[in-house]
């Protein structure tokens, strides 16, 4: 057996459930996607490239739109933190919840909050943080980890999501009719928000000119979260700054549309600041915690267009390795193409461990071509294997390439190879010379060798 | 620039492109110091490999004159790959191969500016294309398909998830054999399910890989390069 890379074997390990719910969910939103941009745009391409022009101006001033953002919030009345690691995020969090007394609260989906593991660490230290997405309450019930950045349980069909219910206690008998498991969800769900004390909440896009937050979500349930909450804090990466409220109709237009085929998405909200006396209901306080951990590092990074990412998941969607292997195999809060960019330089100090994720792709280009803001993937993939290979970081099944180089700038050494190999057409499979052609050739077969004839034939019509 | 496919394997695509070209007018120069684009090592991410063949590559096809492949990927390698990895040292006769490389069939296209064949089948043909991956924001998907249908008795068949890849990908379908073989098999069955007479890509890579599982797994599938359809289908 020749070593194959950990994503390969996890695939191939993975239970047939699991991966049909996997292929099927990813390629369903393609389809959806797709159909709905076309039908709606006679250009999508235009309108996605303009997208990557505006994030890529708002990341190469990224400073200045973070100070404006800064002073925007504040004008709305929003306590603005700065954290620079993920730790630092967490203490801040916390520190804001002590001393408010808070132990009770729900938090809707947060991809940085997932990316910092925001919730083990509050349950921790005795608060009670209880996801409202649908998803990611099925996650925490089963103690599980998203596989899927807009659909965290991509993974799970509604067999399992019901025989959860029922050994939760969330619902008295096992049923798998998904309206009846949403309704029960409703059900408890409700109660909880009207207990909690604060509401934890990501955020989408924070435009720098109006300190508007936008939270997109189907469900709901970040506004649920709101209307009872004393608190609310929003955990943001800093890449989410958009410089104008008007640049957030290209962003909103596309993230509905490459995420799940919709318009819009159910909930689209504006949030200006805490409560003012006019309103009956909502937080009194808000705070914006801006987190880093380590998006400083790739900005400085070759692979800095990778900040441009709005977390739609087009690109995991339409990844052939993504919907094999699913979001689990990258053993990292990102998977699929984003996250083979993402998690190694994200996860700084992991680089070695994860180095191996952007070999994980065919370089097919697809995550490209879907990409809402136009981030070259590929090429990044490509930066970050280059990036291994001078780092000398070991990889299985690497092949050594300087024999091939030398190989292929020896011009008559390469002719005489071509020629020569013509031997192979009369090999049996099992003294091929490598072992990884040999399980290749199990799969496949290889045409016939015609090395050198069409050379010969160039040669000798011109006789 | 016939690719090493067409030099170890595919030697009729390789006679096709020269036949088709010279049919068209254009005088066909094969400079015998060619090898590898370099994409093995390109994409295994050893780039001192990968440059040190662009640089011979870009040295044997030194001039002014276009550099025509039949290959989608070996021409994106060409006037993409290249610029990437020459992005921190900057080689001119790298740069000029960059700026004079075109896929085939988008050369006949937008080249030459040819946009209907003057050919036919003998009898209606279903033809299946799949558009490798490599010419993805490129002209040659395009090219290809628009030249296909205006060939007589033709019918370019749309088939099932048609944006997905074949699962090759080079040193890919080596270290991600599992994931790569079910690539491939799914991208056989939705072929196989429209039932196309002949299936047709701008990429003997693509091809080789599907039609080797197909072979293995007795669902064997005629195939051809777009070029040799072209020139089967000339007057």
């Amino acid at each position: 057996m020749i070593d194959h890379q950990l994503i390969d074997t996890y695939a191939r390990e993975i239970s047939d459930e699991k991966q049909t719910s996997v292929i099927t969910g990813s390629a369903a939103s393609t389809e959806k996607r797709y159909s709905i941009l076309h039908q709606d745009y006679e250009d999508p391409n235009a309108l996605r490239k303009l997208a990557g022009a505006i994030k890529d101006h708002t990341l190469h001033h990224l400073d200045r739109y973070l100070e404006q953002a800064e002073s925007s919030l504040k004008r709305n009345g929003v306590q603005v933190h700065f954290a620079d690691s993920g730790d630092e995020a967490k203490e801040t969090v916390l520190k804001i919840l002590q001393e408010r007394e808070i132990t009770r609260l729900t938090k809707s989906k947060s991809m940085a909050s997932e990316e910092i593991h925001l919730n083990p660490y509050l349950t921790e230290n005795g608060i009670e943080c209880l996801e409202s997405d649908l998803g990611e309450f099925i996650i925490q019930l089963d103690d599980d980890v998203p596989s899927h950045i807009v659909r965290p349980i991509i993974h799970k069909n509604r067999r399992e999501i019901a025989r959860t219910f029922q050994r939760e206690g969330i619902a008295a008998d096992y049923n798998d009719d998904p309206e009846t498991i949403t309704r029960r969800a409703r059900v408890f769900l409700r109660e909880k928000y009207m207990q909690a004390q604060a509401v934890i909440t990501g955020g989408n896009f924070i435009s720098a000119e109006s300190g508007r937050i936008v939270l997109v979500t189907n469900e709901g349930n970040s506004r649920f979260g709101m209307a009872p909450s004393r608190v609310h804090i929003a955990l943001v990466g800093i890449e989410k700054i958009v410089p104008t409220d008007r640049d957030l109709g290209v962003f909103l237009n596309l993230l509905g549309r490459s995420a799940t085929g919709q318009q819009l998405t159910v909930y689209t909200e504006f949030i200006s600041g805490p409560k003012d006396d006019s309103q009956p209901s909502g937080p009194e306080e808000m705070h914006v915690v801006l987190m880093n951990n380590g998006r400083s590092d790739v900005l400085e990074s070759n692979c800095r267009e990778i900040l441009r990412c709005i977390r739609c998941s087009a690109c995991q969607n339409v990844c052939p390795v993504y919907r094999q292997a699913s979001g689990h195999a990258y053993r990292a809060t990102y998977g699929g193409p984003v996250g083979a960019v993402l998690s190694p330089l994200l996860f700084g100090d992991q680089f070695p461990d994860l180095a191996d994720l952007p070999k994980a792709s065919s370089l097919c280009g697809a995550c490209n071509e879907v990409c809402p803001v136009d981030i070259p993937i590929p090429d990044l993939l490509l930066r970050l294997r280059n990036k291994a290979k001078q780092e000398h970081i070991p990889q299985p099944g690497d092949v050594p390439m300087s024999p091939f180089a030398t190989l292929a700038t020896s011009p008559s050494l390469w002719r005489t190879a071509m020629t020569m190999s013509k031997a192979m057409n009369h090999l049996p499979i099992e003294v091929a010379p490598v072992k990884p052609l040999q399980e290749w050739l199990g799969q496949r077969t290889l045409p016939e060798w015609h090395g050198g004839d069409f050379r010969k034939w160039l040669k000798d019509r011109k006789k | 620039m016939g690719t090493c496919l067409c030099d170890a394997f595919y030697d009729d695509v390789a006679r096709a492109t020269v036949e088709v070209l010279e049919h068209l007018g254009v005088e066909v120069i094969f400079p015998e110091n060619q090898t590898c684009c370099g994409q093995p090592a390109f994409n295994s991410g050893d780039w001192n490999a990968s440059r040190k063949v662009a640089r011979h590559t870009a040295g044997v096809f030194a001039g002014e004159l276009p550099v025509i492949v039949p290959s989608g990927s070996c021409a994106a390698m060409n006037f993409h790959g290249n610029p990437l990895q020459f992005e921190e040292c900057p080689d001119a006769s790298v740069d000029s191969l960059a700026k004079r490389t075109w896929e085939v069939c988008d050369f006949i296209v937008n080249g030459l500016g040819i946009r209907e064949w003057k050919g036919s089948f003998d009898k209606p043909t279903r033809l299946a294309f799949h558009r490798s991956c490599h010419s993805r924001g490129t002209n040659s998907g395009e090219a290809i398909i628009g030249l296909l249908s205006s060939i007589g008795r033709a019918e370019v068949i749309p088939f099932g998830q048609s944006e997905q890849c074949c699962g090759f990908g080079g040193t890919f379908s080596v270290t991600f054999p599992h994931i790569s073989g079910r690539m491939g098999s799914l991208k056989l069955d939705h072929i196989l399910e429209s039932q196309p007479d002949i299936l047709v890509s701008g990429d003997m890579s693509c091809l080789m890989h599907i039609t080797g599982l197909a072979r293995v797994q007795g669902r064997p599938l005629e195939h051809k390069h777009a070029i040799q359809i072209l020139r089967d289908t000339l007057a």
